[in-house]
């Protein structure tokens, strides 16, 4: 196996993680990933060099871009009640996490995931997204104070209803 | 050296927390977090989120990766969309087991396979149960159906002849679809099987077929000359394969 093909290898673990926080469905998370691999692998000839993980990231986020784009038209379908008693607290957490997320839009919540749960650098995100420095910032920022927002108005919420 | 005076920004929070900041100047945010609460308390509530966002996903990344994602399997897929390409995989239906993916190096997003076999599959279901009002144009009318529908939907619907296998055209509705009209043709067999048709318009030239089956119902979805393909209809996929196959004939037959 190559060096490239290596190096796509390791990353597959990252860019599922990625994709599961970006699309919220396993089954779409993960036919992401795959057309991202295919993608790459295709075009190895075509990479010059380079940092692979940036490319990686930035193939799977115009794709999500584009599957977002066609179902655009489709009305989205939320669980209009989540509670599940039994949940330990962490799993009440995951849910409360994926939710505020799923309430950004759709830039926003790929700056945030690629800053925040992958450690990419500003510069890198910039480069994927194919933004100035200071749109991810803003980005960023807005993303941030959203998802602040969002779980500190549902936990209390959520306490209230026994 | 920056000067501890000059006011942190809400940029250099973030710079803070994210580990963009100079060096020089952490210690200048730092000394303005000890004195300002709010500036603090948004500083540990995104340390909070980063946190969490980790507790719920880190998880994803040490599961063992799925098969469909090895790199062995993936380096195997056919490199171009192609029309044989398409014809190929009508081979790999017949031979490769289980459900699922079956056509890997998919240049398509996924959610065009999604789309429209959700539709094409709950069209299906709603209607293949109907006994009276299956159809809105009976398939004695055919030639006014292919008329009609070809007109709505703005594309070439033809009704092909399945009687190779068994199937005779019961008739064909208009039915809202992902991005527009999408037509639904019904066959039936002498002992009451149904399958489905349906074409829609696709946001891709031609993609590789694939096969998905959900609760009993199985379905080919391909597209070709920008128009998706969803062939619906029982739990046997050699069966259904066999129908996909000569629908895919014909329209290759008549230019799409």
């Amino acid at each position: 196996m190559t060096a490239f093909r290596q190096s796509v290898e390791a990353m597959i673990p990252a860019l599922r993680r990625y994709a599961r926080a970006l699309a919220r469905d396993a089954d779409v998370a993960d036919d992401l990933v795959q057309d991202t691999l295919v993608r790459a692998l295709r075009s190895e000839r075509l990479f010059l060099g380079g940092d692979v993980r940036s490319w990686l990231y930035t193939i799977l986020t115009n794709l999500n871009k584009n599957r977002r784009r066609s179902l655009a038209r489709r009305p989205q379908f939320m669980p209009l009640l989540e509670n599940n008693p039994d949940a330990s607290g962490t799993e009440a957490e995951g849910r409360d996490i994926a939710r505020a997320l799923s309430t950004l839009v759709e830039e926003q919540r790929a700056v945030l995931l690629l800053v925040m749960l992958e450690g990419l650098s500003y510069r890198e995100v910039a480069d994927i997204q194919g933004v100035p420095i200071g749109t991810v910032m803003s980005r960023l920022a807005r993303a941030r104070a959203h998802v602040k927002a969002a779980l500190e108005g549902e936990r209390p919420a959520l306490r209230r209803v026994k | 050296m920056t000067d501890p005076r000059i006011p942190v920004t809400e940029d250099e929070l973030h710079a803070y927390v994210d580990g963009e900041l100079p060096a020089e100047r952490r210690r200048d945010v730092e000394a303005w977090l000890a004195t300002h609460a709010d500036d603090a308390e948004r500083v540990h509530s995104w340390r909070t989120m980063a946190d969490a966002l980790h507790a719920r996903y880190d998880t994803v990344a040490n599961e063992p990766v799925p098969a469909r994602l090895e790199i062995e399997r993936l380096d195997r897929a056919p490199r171009k969309w192609v029309y044989g390409a398409i014809a190929a995989s009508f081979a790999a239906f017949v031979v490769g087991g289980g459900t699922g993916w079956l056509a890997h190096g998919a240049a398509v997003s996924p959610s065009i396979f999604q789309s429209f076999t959700v539709d094409a599959l709950d069209a299906h279901r709603l209607y293949v149960v109907e006994v009276r009002h299956p159809v809105e144009v009976p398939g004695n009318e055919r030639t006014h159906l292919q008329q009609w529908l070809t007109k709505r939907c703005g594309w070439d619907v033809r009704a092909p002849e399945l009687g190779a296998t068994g199937l005779k055209l019961v008739g064909g509705r208009l039915l809202p679809g992902p991005t527009g009209p999408a037509s639904f043709l019904m066959y039936e067999s002498a002992s009451g099987e149904r399958f489905t048709v349906y074409t829609a318009k696709a946001a891709t030239e031609a993609t590789q077929m694939r096969y998905t089956a959900q609760n009993n119902e199985g379905a080919l979805f391909w597209a070709d000359n920008g128009v998706g393909y969803v062939v619906s209809g029982g739990s046997d996929r050699d069966r259904l394969t066999q129908v996909a196959r000569l629908v895919y004939d014909q329209i290759e037959k008549n230019g799409g």
